[in-house]
């Protein structure tokens, strides 16, 4: 079982960390830094809804951790880190109650994540005056949080149960609570 | 849980969502207002690096105010007809560039690579930092 569960972080580190690698392939159309699809959030969704929260900030931590150590420096990884606990954890507390669907918990991590990210922007630049940036990536992260909201669903239904083992904290968590949805 | 009920949204959802887009028009309301009805003279430019004031210039004077950073950490700022605008910086991005220009109290050009903030400040707000140092 431990050995399944390092496969399988193994696993799915590594599909965030490609996903991270083709989106900073993608050149920005935009002007404000920030405004980006977010696809690992994809892999968070996942782990989240197929394995468990701590899964799924651990599996978040390490890829932010390996990318920003491979393709980024020491304030890429503090914007990413602030992106990453923040919409972490509203998700994880939104599923807990479980009175939200998987594409509301997604819109509202994606909004979380820039909002963290501003966060840590104020503290590092100590500047009040980023309502500009915090309006368009408010909406940027809705519109992200929504996309990757319905891929989540789409990959979740397509991906063989027992890719993720018997009796991982996932199936536990259904077992025990029916529809974890 | 029955299928049928996943695809229908959850009061809770409904409520989560619309705080979040009314959230959103509020800032953009607040954004687009404070912008009408700041003001457009005797503004001041602003330019911070890792939060400290490194250079106050007037809006209204055509300027070039190069910010020098570490290793080589270059952003040219430049005031031009009551704008200002970043035109040549180091930052691998260069998102700071392509953020144009800014002419208006409040609007600010952010380039997070080399932390440098350049600000546009109405005189009032500077006069009352300058009483408070």
């Amino acid at each position: 079982m431990r050995a399944g569960r390092v496969a399988q972080y193994g696993l799915l580190i590594a599909l965030a960390m490609v996903l991270s690698y083709v989106e900073s392939l993608v050149p920005t159309f935009f002007a404000v830094p920030g405004i980006k699809l977010g696809l690992t959030n994809l892999v968070v969704m996942v782990a989240l809804y197929r394995m468990s929260g701590r899964d799924a900030v651990i599996i978040n931590l390490v890829r932010i951790l390996l990318v920003s150590m491979t393709f980024g420096n020491a304030f890429s990884l503090m914007y990413a880190a602030g992106g990453g606990l923040l919409s972490g954890g509203v998700m994880i507390l939104l599923k807990r109650t479980g009175r939200f669907r998987m594409l509301t918990v997604s819109i509202a991590g994606g909004v979380a994540h820039n909002v963290g990210q501003i966060l840590v922007a104020m503290a590092l630049l100590e500047t009040w005056q980023m309502s500009y940036y915090l309006l368009i990536l408010w909406w940027s992260g809705l519109a992200a949080g929504l996309v990757i909201g319905i891929l989540t669903a789409q990959v979740v239904r397509r991906l063989p149960a027992s890719l993720f083992g018997p009796g991982t904290a996932a199936e536990r968590e259904r077992d025990g609570k029916g529809d974890g949805k | 849980m029955s299928d049928g009920k996943a695809t229908i949204p959850k009061r809770g959802d409904l409520l989560l969502i619309g705080g979040l887009i009314a959230v959103g028009l509020a800032l953009t309301a607040f954004v687009l207002l404070s912008r009408m009805s700041g003001q457009s003279e005797n503004l001041t430019v602003v330019i911070r690096q890792d939060g400290e004031v490194v250079a106050t210039l007037p809006l209204d004077e055509d300027a070039v105010y190069t910010v020098q950073g570490e290793e080589d950490a270059v952003n040219r700022v430049v005031i031009e007809n009551g704008a200002v605008y970043i035109e040549e910086a180091s930052c691998p991005d260069r998102l700071c560039v392509k953020q144009g220009k800014i002419r208006y109290a409040g609007d600010s050009l952010i380039c997070l690579p080399n932390r440098v903030v350049v600000e546009i400040t109405g005189q009032d707000e500077l006069g009352l930092d300058a009483v408070a140092k």
